[in-house]
């Protein structure tokens, strides 16, 4: 690459239009900073999105896009990805698009691990839409459409994801924007579908949804934030850690009850057994952030590509012409 | 037409006939559509021409011996002009009760019906309601009933070869068209080396139809019952290299031969429906040329990866029928508003809903032309034959990239599953096709149009210095940036739908066949070609003026279209749905007056009905 690109490149003249306040603006910015350290061409990049507020995307980043209709983007992905396999495709999307409208899209575009990065800003709320439960919702949840409380129980994305064969699950806080950055480096280099889930704070209409798990005063005790190859240990005091326990996972404090560092897991995001993954998934506390999983096998563009090949050498015909004129054909004189 | 001989018993005479209309019913496990092809193929190397219509159940496989699992294939073959499969039937071969059932009635007075009295049993009259023996009631008097026990014959001329009971009752259909093959008196060598190529490795099965289909030609040699054998010449055909294709078929290597000729990478994304499927069978048997083939997981995702294939550079293409024309409509909405090239083909079934799926229509006319939300104007074209299906798909795809703008083509399952003689076009022997794809170095800005066309470029992810962001809201008419303006907004609904109505500059003027003036103007669009050809052309043999004006051309319509109808007393629309064209044309030419002649009933029309209520018309 000739020049390297600051986050200025990937700037857009458009005045952005999210609210004030909204984390859509954190992710924005560090996506911007990620860009420039993939080591890739700025016309290389397509972002896709479908509808909803965060499905804006696309017009803020200054590369190829497509704003697209809602719960498609990630089959419009798909289609650019296979189309042009050199191009590193991203969708936006949030938990209504992606999980709803788009829940078939989204899931066989987990299972068929097509190379494409996804962003998942789930605020748990329709917000364009002005305030009605998602799928992503929580019971007895009080919104727009359900003054009530909300009877739907909600989806878990990476849940959901693992059990759709996801290779790469992310979950990041929508309000820490370094390490969102790394977090989609470490996509973009992960060969596979990547699915980044943001706890993304809806200001307006479900402001402070996640606050129990990414306030900074909390965000230490609440979460787990794993890495791979490191023991799972959290909590202010760096203390506390998981054990497995029967077929659970279990809190417990290094110090206490003859429990030492040794006793506690080893988070092996390669594994690809997916139980223990989809156990973190579920985690509810701690809450589950950084990689979970990530786990490399071919891709569906990979293996098209040696179908390809191999049709390719042993096929009869050159050209089209060849398979025109070729089998039972007849001569009128 | 078979004439009776009454003459010669002994010496068996032989007839020369301008044409013959063939139909083989049976089991829909009893292989009557390879039957039929065969017969077909072999017909059409023999020089003749040739039209097929297969029709055949949805279920897979029915109940053995019910009414609703007959299956059927018609040829019409002739040393003349065919344009349709014809509407009676010459010859009729009936494998079981309820074939003979379901289609005796389309059987001419005085002509062959064949039978497999092996299967005229208590059991199979029973699921094909019949009270009594139909071969022994005299119900059949009419016809020239030919018995033959197809079933026990075929057995005795396999037997010691070892082979199981299913796989002797498979060959029997062998035995029919050996029967049909010496009754017209045509060569087995086509249906021997099909044969030899198909069970390469399987040795005894190709031996065990090779002897059954003998079995057949030698034992109706046999039969004093068949006093007539039959000549059909060659037909008179510009000369060339041919072959037989079906519908579905040249629809594929329309679309290849434009992936050929435009230099892009073909893209296909489709959702298996009847009775489109074969064409996403047909692309992906192909990769070695290049093009990509990608089954979705619903119609939406077929439609919405071939939009994104399609702001990547890809010849885009999408597949489908009635069903999932109505759940691609939101996308095809999108591709019109970002004005990207994509080829939707819908190839037409019965409907609504899930409707007759196996059967054919005209009914997603109005579909094509409105089924979206918001002033979405899109071309629409129609093939009109099995073979010209390769010529319009060519051209949908050089319409779109050259237009940028989504093209529907419709065909339906009448053109789809037939076949006729294709004159093979070389890919050098088609107009070019000039996709618009802006070039690196030059400004790109993505609404900028094309003076005549209205057409805007294309700069495709990965060009430097062109990036940029399109979507669904509207757009500003100079930048592309999302613009809510009241003006912008009325400026840019106008400049899509004026893109889409200068297409009219590009395509051919229509003109009416047969007579250019007269009592009465037939007009038509899509797959009815052959069955209003056909029908046309006995009515003015019969003496009367009328013409025939097919639309190929929908959205926008040729410009000389009132011009034509102008020259004529009457106009009679007909179409395989309640009047969809009619109406279209009534919006467009309000000063005509339009009959309607309307089927619905999941079958094309019939020379005879057609020629009867024309005359009625007059």
């Amino acid at each position: 690459m000739e020049t390297k690109y600051t986050f200025k490149d990937f700037q857009t003249d458009q005045e952005v239009r999210w609210c004030p306040g909204c984390d859509d603006y954190v992710v924005l910015r560090a996506v911007q900073k990620a860009l420039p350290e993939m080591g890739r061409k700025k016309e290389d990049f397509a972002f896709i999105s479908g509808i909803g507020c965060s499905s804006r995307f696309p017009y803020y980043v200054e590369t190829y896009g497509m704003h697209t209709i809602h719960g498609r983007a990630t089959a419009i992905a798909t289609g650019v990805k296979l189309a042009n396999p050199n191009l590193s495709v991203w969708v936006a999307t949030g938990d209504g698009d992606a999980m709803a409208i788009g829940g078939n899209h989204f899931i066989h575009l987990l299972r068929r691990n097509i190379n494409i990065k996804i962003i998942l800003f789930n605020n748990e709320i329709y917000g364009l839409t002005k305030g009605q439960f998602s799928p992503t919702s929580l019971i007895g949840q009080k919104t727009k459409s359900s003054p009530y409380g909300n009877t739907q129980p909600p989806f878990n994305p990476g849940e959901l994801a693992i059990g759709s064969s996801a290779r790469f699950f992310a979950r990041i806080g929508g309000n820490v924007p370094k390490e969102q950055t790394d977090l989609f480096i470490e996509a973009d280099k992960f060969k596979g579908t990547a699915l980044i889930e943001v706890l993304q704070n809806c200001v307006i209409f479900n402001d402070g949804c996640f606050t129990h798990y990414t306030d900074k005063e909390v965000k230490d005790d609440k979460q787990i934030y794993l890495e791979h190859g490191k023991p799972m240990i959290f909590g202010k005091e760096r203390n506390k850690g998981l054990v497995l326990k029967g077929l659970k996972l279990e809190v417990v404090t290094v110090g206490e009850n003859g429990v030492t560092e040794a006793d506690i897991l080893i988070h092996d995001a390669k594994e690809s057994d997916p139980t223990l993954h989809l156990m973190l998934a579920r985690l509810h506390y701690p809450l589950a952030t950084g990689i979970i999983r990530s786990v490399e096998e071919p891709t569906f563009e990979e293996r098209e590509e040696t179908l390809y090949n191999k049709v390719k050498e042993t096929s009869k015909y050159k050209t089209v012409d060849d398979l025109f004129f070729a089998g039972e054909i007849y001569e009128v004189k | 037409m078979i004439t009776e001989n009454n003459q010669a018993k002994q010496t068996r005479e032989n007839a020369v006939l301008e044409n013959v209309v063939i139909r083989f019913v049976g089991d829909s496990g009893d292989g009557m559509q390879l039957t039929g092809t065969q017969f077909s193929d072999t017909s059409a190397m023999f020089g003749n021409d040739v039209a097929t219509f297969p029709n055949y159940p949805s279920e897979i496989r029915a109940p053995q011996g019910s009414l609703y699992g007959v299956s059927g294939f018609q040829v019409h073959i002739g040393s003349v002009n065919i344009t349709s499969p014809g509407d009676s039937v010459d010859v009729l071969v009936a494998m079981n009760p309820a074939a003979l059932k379901t289609n005796i009635d389309a059987l001419k007075a005085g002509q062959m019906c064949i039978v497999d009295t092996d299967e005229f049993n208590k059991k199979n009259f029973e699921k094909a309601h019949y009270d009594t023996n139909p071969l022994e009631d005299g119900s059949l008097e009419n016809y020239k009933l030919i018995q033959v026990s197809m079933t026990s014959l075929t057995r005795e001329a396999l037997s010691g070869m070892g082979l199981d009971n299913k796989a002797v009752t498979r060959s029997k259909n062998m035995f029919a068209l050996g029967m049909v093959y010496f009754i017209f008196n045509r060569s087995m060598d086509h249906t021997i080396e099909f044969f030899e190529k198909k069970f390469k490795s399987k040795p005894e099965l190709v031996e065990a139809n090779i002897k059954v289909l003998k079995a057949g030609y030698y034992y109706a040699e046999t039969m004093e019952i068949i006093s007539t054998t039959y000549q059909i010449a060659p037909a008179k055909m510009r000369p060339g290299t041919y072959r037989i294709i079906n519908g579905n078929t040249a629809t594929a290597w329309g679309l290849l031969a434009a992936a050929n000729n435009s230099g892009l990478e073909l893209f296909l994304g489709s959702y298996p429906i009847t009775p489109a499927t074969d064409i996403l069978h047909e692309l992906t048997k192909h990769i070695n040329f290049g093009i990509k083939t990608f089954q979705a997981e619903d119609e939406i995702a077929g439609i919405t990866s071939s939009i994104g294939a399609a702001f990547a550079g890809s010849l885009a293409i999408t597949t489908t029928s009635g069903p999932g024309l109505a759940l691609k409509g939101e996308a095809i909405g999108l591709a019109m508003m970002m004005e990207l090239p994509l080829v939707i083909i819908d190839v037409q079934r019965g409907g609504p809903s899930t409707g007759l799926p196996t059967k054919t229509e005209q009914s997603d006319l109005m579909q094509a032309l409105y089924g979206r939300n918001g002033e979405s104007p899109v071309i629409v074209i129609a093939a009109s034959t099995p073979e010209n299906s390769f010529d319009y798909a060519y051209e949908a795809c050089k319409l779109a990239l050259e237009h940028m703008t989504p093209v529907i083509l419709l065909t339906d399952g009448y053109i789809a599953n037939g076949s006729a003689p294709w004159k093979i076009k070389k890919t050098s022997e088609l107009p070019s096709i000039t996709p618009r794809i802006a070039k690196a170095g030059t400004t790109y800005n993505p609404y900028d149009r094309d003076e005549k066309t209205l057409a805007r470029v294309l700069a495709i992810p990965g060009t430097p210095g062109m990036e940029h962001r399109i979507g669904g809201l509207e757009k500003d008419k100079k930048t592309g940036n999302i613009s809510y303006a009241p003006e912008n907004h009325e400026y840019m609904v106008n400049i899509r739908a004026e893109k889409v109505k200068r297409v009219q500059d590009y395509i051919p003027a229509i003109r009416s066949e047969f007579q250019e003036e007269g009592d009465l103007l037939v007009v038509g669009w899509g797959g009815t070609y052959g069955s209003l050809s056909a029908a046309v052309s006995q009515i003015n043999n019969e003496g009367y003026k009328v013409g025939h004006m097919h639309l190929n051309h929908i959205n926008p319509l040729p410009k000389n279209v009132a011009e034509t109808m102008k020259k004529f007393k009457k106009i009679v629309v007909c179409e395989l749905n309640k009047g969809q064209m009619a109406n279209v044309l009534r919006m467009n030419f309000p000063e005509f007056q339009y009959l309607q002649y309307s089927k619905v009933q999941g079958l094309p029309f019939t020379t005879f009905e057609l020629t009867e209520r024309f005359k009625q018309l007059i």
